[in-house]
């Protein structure tokens, strides 16, 4: 997967001027690097959510793409099980759902505190499947404790896995390669 | 003020203090051809209710309502949709919504006199008066809905009928239901205003003029009354039904 010359960004917002960036095509790769920083629009490019000004990324066309946003966007009109069944089915979102240790699936997002969204969100994100699995911020709102049983189920589920994260100690609870955003 | 808690018996105590109150002026002032009291109204609604004429005449002004009342709820809520998603049918149809929500209802109802029978002029008024109600509740409820879910819906693959029923619905339903509220109070206002105009052969409005005719002010406020408890029940009803319908939990 390539990123080649791309320049990308929001509306009188540029992010990235000329962007070369290569990654593998399969394993898992963490974008480490301080907040605005443009890890979220790295990954939303990838993710194929926000098209290059100019310039062109390869290696994604026609793959499945699961994407785990930064923030949990799940309906809060509909219950944890019915958030990860309608990206999958029924038996893949009560199997994730308890790899994500949520125990009662009928509970709709705003009875969940935070750390049990985000975990709905990446049942979610995990039924869903697919050949890239990307991830922003997976861990944020789970202990220490936690963040390691789940990262043990998620890594290695999809062929290639693209993260952003804020410490390293993350990046190796998912085996990942570090890529540096800092220039 | 623990007694306010209870919804039913607060609802009885305000309805009592208007009562107490309306009867009192009208005991004051004394004269029921200026101001009639709340018994002489039910007394002339009762003797209404026994002729046949007052059956017919509320059942024909109802089906007015409820049809042109639905016609534009089902209309605007297309075109709220399709200004929204589609620029060009704003730019081209704004324009239409502005007109009719700027037109006084008398134009229309003298206009609208010249085009169809008279029996119609009320449901298509109700229409009129309802349909930029509607149409700029829906357009605005869908610019409103969360980016955000939409973007996560367009991610994991949402078919059109998916997002149309989970992100949607949820999101643009209790806008749709306060301008489809507030829609149906203009449906009778406008639909009786235009009877009274029009003067079908049976109408609540009908009955309203000739009350002014013959001087009758107790079966002018037991129309009145008459038509309050309907929209009453009518509200009633559509919530019920717009409950019914409602996606999940919201």
């Amino acid at each position: 997967m390539e990123l080649v010359h791309v320049t990308a960004g929001y509306p009188g917002k540029t992010v990235f001027q000329d962007l070369c960036l290569q990654l593998p095509d399969a394993g898992a790769v963490a974008l480490m690097g301080p907040s605005g920083f443009g890890k979220t629009t790295l990954l939303r490019l990838i993710g194929g959510l926000l098209r290059p000004e100019s310039g062109e990324i390869t290696g994604i066309q026609g793959k499945k793409i699961s994407f785990l946003f930064q923030e949990d966007r799940l309906l809060p009109w509909a219950t944890a099980e019915k958030n990860v069944a309608l990206v999958s089915d029924e038996d893949k979102a009560r199997y994730w759902l308890s790899r994500m240790e949520i125990e009662n699936a009928a509970q709709y997002p705003a009875q969940m505190s935070g750390g049990m969204q985000r975990r709905v969100a990446l049942a979610r994100a995990m039924a869903f499947g697919g050949d890239i699995l990307i991830l922003d911020e997976p861990f944020k709102g789970l202990d220490e404790a936690l963040r390691e049983r789940i990262a043990g189920r998620i890594r290695d589920v999809f062929p290639l896995t693209i993260l952003s994260v804020h410490d390293k100690a993350e990046a190796e609870l998912m085996g990942a390669a570090i890529i540096q955003l800092d220039q | 003020m623990k007694i306010f808690a209870i919804k039913p018996l607060r609802c009885l105590i305000v309805a009592l203090f208007w009562l107490g109150i309306w009867y009192l002026a009208a005991y004051r002032i004394n004269l029921p051809l200026i101001l009639p009291g709340p018994v002489d109204t039910v007394k002339a609604l009762i003797r209404l209710a026994q002729t046949l004429d007052f059956w017919k005449s509320t059942g024909y002004t109802l089906v007015r309502v409820i049809v042109g009342f639905s016609v534009a709820v089902i209309l605007g809520a297309a075109l709220g949709a399709l200004c929204h998603f589609f620029a060009l049918a704003e730019i081209f149809l704004s324009p239409l919504r502005t007109i009719i929500k700027a037109t006084p209802v008398t134009s229309f109802i003298m206009l609208v006199l010249l085009w169809v029978a008279k029996g119609q002029v009320p449901a298509f008024i109700s229409f009129l008066m309802v349909l930029p109600i509607v149409w700029t509740g829906m357009q605005g409820a869908l610019s409103a809905t969360d980016r955000n879910l939409l973007e996560m819906g367009a991610a994991y693959r949402f078919s059109f009928w998916k997002k149309l029923r989970w992100i949607y619905w949820p999101s643009v339903r209790p806008h749709f239901m306060a301008s489809s509220m507030t829609g149906l109070g203009f449906a009778w206002k406008s639909g009786i205003a235009a009877e009274v105009i029009a003067l079908p052969a049976f109408g609540v409005g009908s009955n309203l003029y000739n009350t002014k005719i013959y001087l009758e002010r107790e079966e002018l406020f037991a129309w009145t009354l008459t038509v309050i408890l309907l929209s009453m029940a009518l509200e009633m009803l559509l919530k019920k039904a717009v409950g019914r319908v409602r996606g999940g939990k919201a």
